[in-house]
C-alpha cells in the first residue's frame, strides 16, 4: 500500500534520483538495493514539534530546571516539592484539628459512640504507638520478656481506658510526682529470705498456675512474706500493681529460674512518664488504641 | 528555511491539503447514513434508559458510578473486584474487531468508528450551510466578506454545538441522567463534570472538524497493522484495472472497443473522504466507507454500462475478475477467530449470570500472631470482609470449623451477638472478630469460618490459620 504524493515532484536537488513508480525523489541512500523516498513530513508534525520545545523552554522559566555550579535556578515562583509537602500537610493538620477539638471535649469512655470519631482516634493512637511505645512493647504490643504485653486482659494498674490513660500519663515507677509507685522487696539481696526458702516460695507461686508441685514450707512464707502486697490467695492488688500470680501470664517469664530470681532481687521495672513529652490529645489516642487491642476493660 | 519551508523547490513540511468531498447518493451512502443514525441514537440515548434494581441503587440502566465503585450494565453489575469482567469484554471487543475485519475488511472504519461517524456528521454541517465541493472550494479561495463572514461562523457554531452535545453525554454515563441534567440547566455542575464537557467538546472539534482522515492516516494504530490482518480473501474497495484501463474520456455513441470503461471523470476522488484515488490500488489510508462505489455506480448507470467498476469485493476476485462467491468467508482465520469468540464469550456469559452475590475475605492478625489470655486460653485476631452484592440488608451467621472455641467476640464490642453479622445492601462489612480457644497441641491449626445468608442460605466458607504458640 504506497502512499502516493499529490504533489508533482520537484526535480532531483543535488542529482538525486527520481524513484520511477511514486515519481518521489529519493534520499540518495541505499540498503541492500532498498531506497528510501524523501516524502515531506506533514506540516501539523512540524508545528507540534515547535510547540514542545516552547513548551519546554516555559517549563524551564516556572519550575527549578537547571544545575549550577552553586544549586540550581529557582523557577519563577519558586515552586518546590517541600513547599508543596508543606501545604499539604497543613491541609491535613487543618482537617485533623477539628476532630481533635471534638476528642478533647468527649470523655475518653464515650469516644466509642461516636464511630468516626472512635476511628480517628485509633488510627492517631496506631501511628503513636509505633513511634513511642513500639521500641519497649512491640509493634504489635505483644511486648516481651519485662515488657507487658498490652493485647492480653492482664493489667497491672487497671485495664478500663481511663487507667490506662493515667498509666501512660505518668509512667510507672517515672520521675513523675503522680506516677504510680510500690517496690517489691528484694528477698535474697536484702536478706530477708534465704535461697532455699525462695526457691519453696518459688515452688508454691507457680503451684498457684497449676506449674509444677506445691511446696508447704512455701506456702507458710507466702503468707508471711508476700501475701501483705499478693493477696492471701495470690490474686494480687491493682492498687499498688501488685500482679495476679495465678493466672497465665507471666511478666518476667514462668521457668523455675525466671519466678525466684524474681524474688530473689525484684525487677521494679520502669515506664517513663509522656506527660510534658508528648501532647495530651496524643496521650488520649494512646490510650484508647491500647483500650481496643482486645484487653481493654 | 522559507516560511512554508520550501527551499529551492524541495518541500520539506508538507502544508496540510484541504479535502472538499463531494455529495453522493447510493448503496453504501445510505448505509453509512443508517449506521449513523443508530450510534448516535446508541450513543445520546442510551443514558436515559432506566432500569428498575430495587431501592437504594441507581436505576439507570448504563452507569458507571466512580465515588460508589460500581458499574451498572443493564442486568450486569460489576464491583472492583470483579475488574477481569472488564478485561474479558474488551478482549472480546478486539476479537470481535479482528473477526470483522477478517470477514468484511475495514467496515470499521467506514461506518462506526467514532472519528468517521463525526467527521461525516461534521462534513455533512459544512455542506448544509456552505453548499457542496465546488461552493466550498470557491467560498475558501474568495476573499472575506459578510458572507463568508456568517456561512464559516454559522459552521463552527454548529461544529462547537455537535461537540458540547458530544461532551455533554459522555458525563451521563457517570452520573445519574436526569439529575445531572437538572444541574447543568442550572449550571450548578462540579468541576469535573465541567471539565469533561470542555475537554470533549475541544477534542470533538479538533478531530471531527480539523484533523478527520489525518488521524486515520496518522495516528490510528489499527490502520497500521490492519495490513497484518488482510489477505487475497478480504473484502476490500477495489477498481477493477482490467475494465478499466486504459481510461479516458468519451463521448456518447463513441464505440467501447479497445478502451477501458473508466471515463476519468474524478467523481471517485471527488466523493473520497481521505482524497485518495482509489484507482491507484489499495492505499493505506482507504476507509473502506464505499462512496467511491456509489459514485462510480451511478457514472456506469448515466452511461449505461454495468455497475461495480469500483466494488467491495476481495482482491483475488478484482484481479481475475471473478464475481464474489460466499465461499470466501470461510477460511481457517475466519474460523479460528469464530472459535475463540465463542469460547471466551460462553465464559464471560457464565461469569456474569453465576456471579455469587456473597464474597467473605479473613485476613489472620499476624502482629501479634496470638496472644495468651490470663486464664490460659490462646487468642488469635481475624479482619473479616463480607462482600454482600445483593440489594438488600442481609444478616450473615457465623460459624467457626476445625477448632473448639471456647468465645468469638467482635473487637470493641464485647457485647454484640457474634452470629450474626449484618451488612448492608450493596456495602462491604468489616468486622474485627477475636476467636478464643484452649492451648492446641500443633503450633498452627487450619480451620474455616463459614458464613451462612440468612434468607437465602448461600454458604460461603473462607480456609485460615490459627496460631497456639508457646506461653510466656
Ligand atoms: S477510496 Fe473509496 S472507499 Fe476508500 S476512503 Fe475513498 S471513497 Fe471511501
Ligand atoms: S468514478 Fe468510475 S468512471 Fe469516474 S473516474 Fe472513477 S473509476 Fe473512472
Amino acid at each position: 500500500m504506497a502512499v502516493k504524493n499529490k504533489k508533482k515532484p520537484s526535480q532531483g536537488k543535488a542529482g538525486r534520483e527520481i524513484d520511477k513508480i511514486s515519481g518521489i525523489e529519493t534520499t540518495g541512500h541505499e540498503w541492500d538495493g532498498l531506497k528510501e523516498l524523501n516524502n515531506p513530513l506533514p506540516r501539523w508534525w512540524l508545528w507540534v514539534f515547535i510547540l514542545t520545545c516552547v513548551w519546554a523552554v516555559g517549563y524551564w522559566v516556572v519550575y527549578p530546571a537547571w544545575p549550577t555550579i552553586s544549586g540550581h535556578t529557582k523557577g519563577k515562583y519558586g515552586w518546590t516539592q517541600h513547599k508543596q509537602l508543606a501545604a499539604g500537610q497543613e491541609e491535613i493538620r487543618e482537617i485533623q484539628a477539628a476532630f481533635l477539638a471534638m476528642l478533647r471535649r468527649t470523655p475518653l469512655t464515650d469516644v466509642k459512640k461516636d464511630p468516626e470519631l472512635y476511628a480517628f482516634a485509633l488510627t492517631g493512637g496506631a501511628v503513636a504507638f509505633k513511634n513511642h511505645c513500639a521500641a519497649c512493647h512491640g509493634t504489635g504490643a505483644d511486648g516481651m520478656a519485662h515488657y507487658p504485653n498490652l493485647n492480653d486482659d492482664d493489667w497491672l494498674w487497671g485495664g478500663s481506658v481511663d487507667e490506662i490513660y493515667r498509666t501512660i500519663k505518668y509512667g510507672i515507677r517515672s520521675s513523675h510526682d503522680e506516677t504510680h509507685i510500690s517496690a517489691m522487696s528484694s528477698f535474697g539481696t536484702d536478706g530477708i529470705l534465704t535461697r532455699p526458702e525462695i526457691l519453696a516460695v518459688t515452688d508454691h507461686v507457680r503451684s498457684l498456675s497449676g506449674l509444677g508441685e506445691d511446696n508447704a514450707r512455701g506456702a507458710v512464707i507466702f503468707q508471711e512474706q508476700c501475701s501483705s502486697c499478693h493477696g492471701l490467695d495470690g490474686k494480687g492488688d491493682r492498687a499498688i500493681g501488685a500482679p495476679n500470680l495465678t493466672d497465665a501470664v507471666w511478666l518476667y517469664g514462668s521457668s523455675r529460674d525466671a519466678v525466684s530470681s524474681v524474688i530473689f532481687s525484684a525487677r521494679n521495672s520502669v515506664m517513663p512518664h509522656w506527660h510534658g513529652v508528648i501532647s495530651d490529645d496524643k496521650i488520649r489516642q494512646l490510650a484508647l488504641y491500647v483500650h481496643s487491642l482486645g484487653g481493654g476493660e | 528555511m522559507s516560511d512554508d519551508g520550501n527551499n529551492g523547490g524541495i518541500t520539506y513540511f508538507e502544508k496540510q491539503q484541504n479535502i472538499y468531498p463531494q455529495r453522493v447518493w447510493g448503496r453504501y451512502r445510505k448505509l453509512k447514513w443508517l449506521a449513523m443514525v443508530v450510534l448516535l441514537g446508541i450513543y445520546y440515548g442510551v443514558p436515559w434508559l432506566r432500569w428498575d434494581r430495587g431501592p437504594h441503587v441507581p436505576d439507570q440502566a448504563v452507569l458507571i458510578d466512580m465515588p460508589s465503585r460500581r458499574a451498572y450494565f443493564f442486568f450486569i453489575e460489576i464491583w472492583p473486584q470483579e475488574v477481569y469482567y472488564l478485561t474479558a469484554i474488551l478482549i472480546f471487543a478486539a476479537l470481535m474487531l479482528f473477526f470483522v475485519t477478517a470477514l468484511l475488511g475495514r467496515v470499521w472504519c467506514g461506518y462506526a468508528c467514532p472519528q468517521t461517524v463525526w467527521t461525516d456528521l461534521f462534513i455533512w454541517v459544512e455542506r448544509i450551510v456552505q453548499g457542496d465541493r465546488n461552493a466550498r472550494m470557491k467560498l475558501d479561495k474568495s476573499p472575506l466578506s459578510f458572507e463568508k463572514i456568517w456561512k464559516k461562523g454559522l459552521t463552527h457554531s454548529l461544529w462547537i454545538l455537535i461537540g458540547v452535545c458530544t461532551g455533554g453525554a459522555w458525563v451521563f454515563y457517570f452520573n445519574d441522567a436526569p439529575t445531572l441534567w437538572e444541574h447543568i440547566i442550572h449550571f450548578d455542575v462540579p468541576w469535573s463534570v465541567s471539565s469533561w464537557i470542555v475537554a470533549l467538546t475541544a477534542s470533538t472539534y479538533v478531530m471531527a472538524g480539523y484533523a478527520r482522515e489525518q488521524v486515520c492516516t496518522f495516528m490510528c494504530p489499527y490502520a497500521r497493522f490492519q495490513s497484518a490482518m488482510f489477505d487475497e480473501d478480504t473484502l476490500i474497495i477495489g477498481y477493477d484495472e482490467k475494465r478499466g484501463e486504459p481510461r479516458g474520456k468519451h463521448k456518447k455513441g463513441d464505440s467501447w472497443d479497445g478502451r477501458g470503461h473508466c471515463i476519468d471523470c474524478m467523481q471517485c476522488v471527488n466523493v473520497c473522504p481521505v482524497g485518495i484515488d482509489i484507482r491507484d490500488g489499495l492505499q493505506m489510508e482507504c476507509i473502506a466507507c464505499g462512496l467511491c462505489v456509489d459514485a462510480c455506480n451511478n457514472i456506469m448507470d448515466k452511461i449505461e454500462l454495468p455497475r461495480g467498476l469500483i466494488r467491495y469485493d476481495t482482491a483475488s476476485h478484482i484481479e481475475k475478475g471473478t464475481q464474489l462467491k460466499l465461499a470466501h468467508f470461510f477460511r481457517p482465520r475466519t474460523f479460528w477467530y469464530a472459535a475463540l469468540l465463542t469460547v471466551l464469550g460462553a465464559f464471560v456469559i457464565f461469569g456474569l449470570t453465576h456471579r455469587s452475590v456473597v464474597e467473605l475475605h479473613v485476613a489472620h492478625d499476624r502482629n501479634p500472631l496470638y496472644v495468651m489470655m490470663s486464664d490460659g486460653d490462646i487468642r488469635n485476631g481475624y479482619t473479616l470482609k463480607i462482600l454482600n452484592k445483593t440489594h438488600q440488608d442481609r444478616v450473615y451467621s457465623l460459624s467457626v470449623e476445625g477448632i473448639e472455641t471456647t468465645k468469638l467476640m467482635l473487637q470493641n464490642a464485647p457485647d454484640a451477638a457474634i452470629e450474626t453479622l449484618p451488612v448492608f445492601a450493596d456495602s462491604v462489612g468489616h468486622y474485627r472478630l477475636f476467636l478464643f480457644a484452649e492451648k492446641q497441641k500443633a503450633f498452627r491449626s487450619n480451620i474455616t469460618f463459614i458464613i451462612t445468608e440468612q434468607q437465602d442460605g448461600i454458604v460461603t466458607e473462607q480456609e485460615t490459620i490459627f496460631i497456639s504458640g508457646e506461653g510466656r
